[in-house]
């Protein structure tokens, strides 16, 4: 935002939302076109990749066996990671995740957990001692705006396509045996972001959107329509009337994307 | 994973610390603690303790991450390793890396940052004990920490939480609220903008539930308001008095 084209441009912007329009010609509930594949990665037990507008995440997911926390004996373990891969994007680098991956890994585990889609007690083998540990692990691969959205989607549909080591007890030792069992999911949560201009509300902020607008709201919603996860972002605040607002259009979209995400 | 069959509410209805479901925990705020920060604050929400300091506005270091139309505001939270049952290792744990991001923001919005070019303001939050609901803690003494430390401010920033326990929608959670609960909704409020600066959610809540949460929320952020303009006013009314005897 240093050079002063990209000042002009971002008040154009911003003068336009106002009018209701957005760059790429959508209405402000529009929400991009996406195409998510599955099982990309054969040596992940579960993978998908998805492009939403020119965002592209790959997330893997990993099962292998571990100790379970000490205060949850009972119950697998779920990890979400998120590494900003520095080829998506001029903005992003190498190194340890900083706040951004490690928020938004937070937010797509967030709406995992909640909503119950993962059954950890399931994915126990011996109490206290051995559990299955679930590792979602998040790839950026472009950033072209809504991430948040983008990884929660894409993370469901790889868990959706994970499979689960089939194993069998032998004298207080696991024995992994041949084949696999896919993982079995209770829920499928989606989650929807809501971009905040100048007051005006709008779904699905495209990477531009993201540099004008002041704050956004990501709320996951489980299949029957409850809220299992909201996080607030940026510098920016929301009404009270706003956030009802919000929440409804949310509610609408994340109803929508179900229908052509057939889960 | 969760429990339900621990009872949080009595049959008269009352929680595990005897507390009614929109009755606030005990709120004490202390301001000017810290002798060497600029602006400082101490609170102890229930059994929470919680101390902040902040640095600045001063010249931006590393001077890559100045900013040539505004300040920079960094914000740790930190939690000590005996704040909680089981020690926590020294080292900051993505959730409080995460909490230190959302508290940033929920601050963001009442600073002038557009006034300090090229100076950076840092800002310290050590939670000193946890019982449940220390980002909201946090915030509320952060937001006096940053009026003590002499910024202009559009409001001063207050936080609370509200959540469902055995169904029922409560305020002010507590740590075994937090754990055995079926939703957290901890919001952060600037109560002369009507603005919400923080709001998360985790657990399942209709969208009706939501809404009362959050305006549960915000009825506890404005009581807890009054609180932080008396602790504000007593610092200087305690100068005051000094400068009359002398």
């Amino acid at each position: 935002m240093s050079s002063l084209l990209t000042r002009v441009k971002l008040k154009q912007i911003e003068q336009s939302i106002e009018k209701g329009q957005r760059l790429d010609q959508r209405t402000l509930s529009d929400y991009r076109d996406f195409k998510i594949e599955q099982g990309v990665i054969e040596k992940a037990e579960g993978s998908a990749r998805i492009l939403l507008g020119k965002t592209e995440i790959l997330v893997g997911v990993k099962i292998e066996t571990g100790k379970p926390f000490p205060d949850t004996p009972d119950n697998g373990v779920l990890t979400v990671n998120a590494e900003l891969v520095p080829l998506a994007s001029a903005k992003f680098e190498p190194g340890p995740p900083g706040e951004q991956a490690i928020e938004l890994a937070r937010i797509v585990d967030r709406g995992i957990r909640e909503s119950g889609a993962i059954d950890t007690a399931k994915l126990c083998i011996a109490s206290g001692k051995k559990v299955f540990v679930v590792f979602v692990d998040i790839y950026v691969l472009n950033h072209d705006g809504n991430l948040i959205d983008a990884a929660a989607l894409a993370a469901v549909s790889a868990l959706i396509n994970a499979k689960m080591p089939n194993y069998e007890i032998v004298d207080d030792k696991i024995v992994i045996k041949q084949g696999y069992t896919p993982l079995q999911m209770k829920d499928h949560p989606v989650t929807v972001t809501i971009g905040k201009i100048n007051d005006k509300l709008l779904v699905d902020p495209g990477l531009v959107e993201e540099e004008v607008m002041d704050s956004r709201i990501s709320m996951a919603f489980t299949e029957d329509g409850n809220v299992c996860a909201v996080q607030k972002g940026g510098a920016g605040y929301f009404t009270l009337e706003q956030i009802i607002e919000a929440t409804k259009l949310a509610q609408s979209t994340v109803e929508s994307l179900r229908k052509k995400l057939k889960w | 994973m969760k429990d339900k069959t621990i009872k949080l509410l009595n049959k008269k209805g009352l929680r595990l610390d005897g507390r009614k479901l929109d009755e606030l925990r005990s709120v004490k705020l202390e301001v000017g603690i810290l002798p060497n920060a600029d602006g400082s604050a101490y609170v102890e929400h229930g059994k929470n303790k919680i101390i902040v300091g902040v640095f600045g506005p001063r010249e931006m270091h590393p001077k890559h991450l100045q900013r040539a139309d505004r300040m920079v505001l960094r914000c740790r939270y930190h939690m000590a390793p005996f704040s909680v049952p089981e020690r926590k290792s020294p080292a900051p744990s993505r959730r409080e890396n995460e909490l230190s991001k959302v508290i940033r923001d929920s601050l963001l919005p009442s600073l002038f940052v557009e006034n300090y070019p090229r100076t950076g303001v840092d800002l310290y939050i050590e939670v000193l004990q946890a019982d449940g609901g220390t980002r909201c803690a946090s915030i509320t003494a952060a937001s006096l920490a940053l009026a003590d430390a002499g910024l202009p401010m559009r409001d001063i920033v207050v936080a609370c939480a509200a959540g469902k326990v055995n169904g029922k929608i409560a305020l002010d959670l507590m740590d075994t609220e937090d754990k055995l609960g079926d939703a957290d909704v901890p919001v952060a409020y600037m109560p002369n903008l009507n603005a919400i600066t923080l709001l998360q959610m985790d657990g399942k809540l209709s969208t009706k539930e939501f809404e009362e949460a959050v305006k549960m929320a915000i009825e506890g952020c404005k009581k807890i308001s009054n609180i932080q303009k008396e602790a504000l006013q007593t610092k200087y009314k305690v100068i005051k008095q000094e400068e009359v005897e002398e």
